[in-house]
């Protein structure tokens, strides 16, 4: 069977997922099964079919398992979106489509991604223009202590770092691919250390200072633990040398610990994270009342969760919220609440897979640049989800990322799609039989 | 470079497992724990929405039921208001704020959903019903106790000795449980006790049965043993007077009963001995939480006081026997206790657990559960028993104890307390009463305790109210 036919039967599973999750939610809120569920799951089968369609036609070799993956993922968060509130879904659908548009126009205007490459520092300062953002006043929001959103007219909001991701892998695909030869050549043993040459090592260094500056001052741990893994991850593999990663992961560390002491918000979520159920965090204002209760979620769930639609999300009579930020931080709580251990295992599992394929696709690669940018993108992704997932099964502190393709979140879904369609590129190039 | 793209990889292997591991940790290992965390309003959530079972009198008068709150909750409604408030307990949605047979009854009240219930259960749509409570209360006795303690600070319980079906239970100052609000006033007085099983009050005289049952049931004395009841008499070194300093000479055990001479009864009682007397005391309850379906927060043992106001170790060499064998030495019992005390007498010498609940009724009329009847203790043997109803018998027929009788041929068997409290010569004292009739079939047992009385006796204040209300039950057919 080609990729390509073996991709579309991979749609399968995330059309009856969705359709079936639809029809769950039906039963529970009207115990009724009424034929939009089955609408909607036509609707977003469409969808999937115009993007295996492009893909098709401009892909024909790209890896067959990545898009059906990120269909299953996509399909399983409009469900839970849906579940927690239908108006939401409603624009997260909407989202999707602008996703699958800048999704076709990533791979036809980057159909040679290797140009990308030209404009590699124009897309650094963009990217680092889009992180300072939401600290620019009068567009600038503060969610949750940490500045992640710019907001627009008319409701919308955006959080800019999710592009800031791929624009930052892009630039350090692109100069490690330049400097890794030198940086492994000209390192240096100092005190049984092996250190990088300043030179090439510097740009670096000065890029990663200022994209650490910017998260300080917006206070946005999460993305910057994404952002610094992603870092580490591709140096690693561009060089091979463990030391720098050590190196690189001590000064991690020596920040994590200055934010942690030196800057209230980050502290708040450090106290929070060890003392989740300590009553007086519990119930301070924006303490641990969120993580606890993505505890307590969890825990209701159990092995096999309380079923679809059961989750208790605000406290009746009452417009509280029992799970706090459901449809985008917690949303990872709330599936473990529905669907148990055995649902949450196979949502980490089929990220899993499509991170795997993502480095598939590194290995294949026949240039550095395309296995250095597969490597860094497939890394940023599994990141975020650890950061998030991690967060709320306070393995690590608490940070808003999103969940990627689960979570509400234009942006998320947008950038997630562009993080696919570069992803696809790599691995089309990559597979692509040689003539 | 494809070799450290497969170590990263694996390193997010790793990164991936952590996060199975720690769900797994939330969902599976301390899902218990986390579950009953005071902070978890989960629970208290899914309870608002089950409709609590009912609660119901044993003639079917409804005690508790639930109606509509707002949206998918529940409240709970008491229609008898405070009559049951100690008893029945109430319920609200506050974690931690409930009491009485809503709490020890709770888990045939609610319904917890369990295993496959859980996964298929919302297919369905269902409605979570708990099942219904039938107990064993009487609304007449209770009724009769409440107008009997008439506004008094004090409590009555009412069991059927072959059973230990608790036929009233009464304690007051009570609350409304449709309002259980504290309130400045109800904390003066602190309402929420439950002055029947949790209010500890010197049993006087009526302990005498307790020190009567060890004395004859080991042998040592019988009925007609002849005692010296003369006034004073030096107990534990301190002159001990009777009544009035009345001197009784030497008389029968039964005239000792009767008359209640104090004198006797500490002789009595340091002739059997502290460990026996302990004995007994334990194979009457003393020493443990009463044996009653009710949450053990609401329970106290019956102990003795040291001076000092810590309780003493059973048998503590330090205790004053002789006065504790005539309920004072600073020993404690409560309403509920001395009840069991005349119900032990009155089953021949067995004393059944007491209970509250007698069946659980699902919401299809089918009865899931119903309450067998158990022996707490074998206390006496049947002789010994009997020959103690015959005593208690001569209290009420020309003892301290005449204000009880039921007249019309039923005897009653009885016996009358008056315990000193407050500084001495203040005249404060709780007056008892405890018995059972009718003593030649006894179909129920008595306790009565009034807190506070400026020198009320017995069975001037409480023989009459224990009366009514075994007048009361005996007309009901108990």
């Amino acid at each position: 069977m080609s990729a390509r036919n073996r991709e579309l039967f991979g749609l399968i599973p995330a059309a009856l997922l969705v359709t079936a999750g639809f029809a769950g939610v039906f039963i529970q809120r009207q115990n009724v099964l009424t034929n939009v569920s089955l609408t909607y799951g036509a609707v977003f089968l469409a969808l999937c079919l115009v993007a295996h369609i492009s893909i098709r036609l401009t892909l024909p070799h790209a890896d067959p398992y990545m898009f059906p993956l990120v269909a299953l993922l996509a399909s399983f968060g409009i469900v839970m979106v849906y579940r927690i509130d239908p108006a939401l879904a409603r624009r997260q659908a909407e989202w999707f489509v602008v996703g699958l548009v800048l999704f076709v126009l990533t791979i036809v205007v980057f159909r040679d991604y290797r140009k990308l490459e030209q404009y590699r520092y124009i897309i650094v300062a963009i990217s680092l223009g889009l992180l300072i953002l939401p600290r620019v006043p009068g567009i600038g929001a503060q969610v949750n202590g940490a500045y992640l959103e710019i907001r627009g007219p008319g409701g919308l909001s955006f959080q800019p770092t999710e592009f800031s991701k791929i624009g930052l892998v892009v630039f350090l695909a692109s100069y490690l691919r330049d400097t890794r030869q030198v940086m492994v050549l000209g390192a240096r043993r100092i005190l049984g250390i092996t250190l990088p040459p300043l030179k090439h090592f510097g740009p670096v260094l000065v890029i990663w200072g200022l994209a650490m500056l910017a998260l300080v001052l917006l206070s946005d741990i999460g993305s910057s633990v994404m952002f610094y893994g992603a870092l580490l991850s591709m140096l690693y593999v561009a060089t091979g040398r463990v030391s720098f990663v050590v190196i690189g992961f001590i000064a991690f560390v020596l920040g994590a610990w200055f934010l942690g002491t030196h800057i209230s918000h980050v502290h708040a979520r450090f106290e929070d994270w060890q003392h989740p159920f300590n009553h007086q965090l519990y119930n301070a204002i924006g303490g641990s009342y969120q993580v606890a209760n993505g505890i307590f979620a969890q825990a209701a769930g159990g092995l096999f969760g309380q079923g679809f639609g059961q989750a208790i999300l605000t406290i009746p009579g009452t417009q509280a919220q029992l799970i706090p930020f459901a449809q985008t931080d917690m949303i990872y709580a709330v599936i473990t609440n529905e669907l148990g251990l055995f649902g949450a295992t196979a949502l980490i599992i089929t990220y899993l897979l499509f991170i795997y394929r993502g480095f598939k696709a590194a290995t294949l690669a026949r240039d550095s640049f395309s296995t250095l940018l597969a490597t860094g993108l497939s890394a940023v992704f599994a990141l975020q989800v650890f950061v998030i997932v991690g967060g709320v099964t306070r393995v690590i502190p608490l940070t808003g990322v999103t969940l990627p393709f689960i979570s509400y979140g234009g942006a998320s879904i947008v950038a997630n799609f562009v993080l696919l369609a570069l992803l696809l590129l790599v691995s089309d190039r990559a597979r692509r039989p040689v003539t | 470079m494809n070799a450290q793209i497969i170590k990263l990889f694996g390193f997010f292997v790793v990164l991936f497992a952590l996060l199975i591991i720690w769900t797994t940790r939330w969902t599976v290992i301390d899902a218990n724990a986390l579950n009953a965390n005071p902070l978890n309003s989960r629970n208290v959530i899914l309870a608002q929405e089950i409709k609590r079972g009912r609660i119901f009198a044993d003639n079917g008068e409804v005690l508790a039921k639930s109606v509509r709150a707002s949206g998918r909750t529940w409240k709970r409604v008491y229609p008898q208001g405070s009559l049951f408030a100690h008893t029945v307990g109430f319920f609200t949605n506050e974690t931690g704020n409930a009491s009485g047979l809503e709490v020890s009854d709770n888990r045939y009240l609610s319904v917890t959903q369990t295993g496959l219930n859980s996964v298929f259960g919302p297919l369905g749509g269902n409605q979570k019903v708990g099942d219904d409570v039938y107990t064993t209360l009487d609304p007449k006795a209770q009724q009769t106790a409440a107008q009997g303690l008439a506004g008094r600070e004090g409590a009555v319980v009412a069991l059927d000795p072959r059973t230990g079906a608790v036929l009233a239970m009464y304690s007051n100052p009570t609350f409304d449980p449709n309002n259980p609000q504290v309130t400045p006033a109800c904390v003066a007085v602190s309402c929420r006790l439950d002055r029947a099983t949790q209010g500890l009050y010197p049993p006087g005289s009526t302990f005498k049965i307790i020190t009567t049952t060890a004395a004859i049931n080991t042998g040592k004395f019988t009925p007609n043993s002849m005692i010296n009841g003369d006034s004073p008499k030096l107990i534990s070194g301190v002159p001990l007077q009777n009544d009035g300093n009345q001197s009784f000479g030497d008389i029968t055990f039964t005239k000792a009963l009767t008359y209640s001479v104090n004198t006797v009864f500490a002789q009595v009682a340091q002739d059997v001995g502290r460990p026996t007397m302990t004995q007994y005391m334990k194979r009457f309850g003393f020493y443990s939480k009463p044996p009653i379906d009710l949450p053990s927060t609401s329970l106290s043992p019956s102990i003795v006081l040291s001076p000092g106001g810590k309780p003493f170790a059973p048998a503590s060499p330090n205790e004053d026997i002789g006065r504790i064998g005539f309920g004072q030495g600073g020993v404690l019992a409560t309403p509920l206790q001395m009840a069991m005390v005349a119900a032990a007498v009155a089953n021949g010498g067995k004393l059944m657990t007491p209970h509250l609940t007698a069946r659980v009724v699902d919401i299809n009329g089918q009865t899931v559960k119903t309450i067998q009847p158990t022996v707490f203790s074998n206390v006496m043997t049947p002789q010994t028993a009997s020959e103690v109803n015959l005593m208690m018998r001569t209290v009420v027929d020309e003892g301290t104890g005449t204000p009880a009788q039921l007249g019309s041929g039923i005897p009653f068997a009885g016996k009358t307390g008056t315990a000193s409290i407050g500084p001495s010569g203040s005249n404060e004292t709780v007056p008892w009463f405890i018995g059972f009739a009718p003593a030649n079939d006894p179909k129920v047992a008595v306790a009565v305790m009034i807190a506070k009385s400026q020198g009320g006796f017995g069975g001037q204040v409480a023989a009459p109210i224990a009366k009514d209300v075994v007048q009361t039950l005996l007309a009901e057919g108990k």
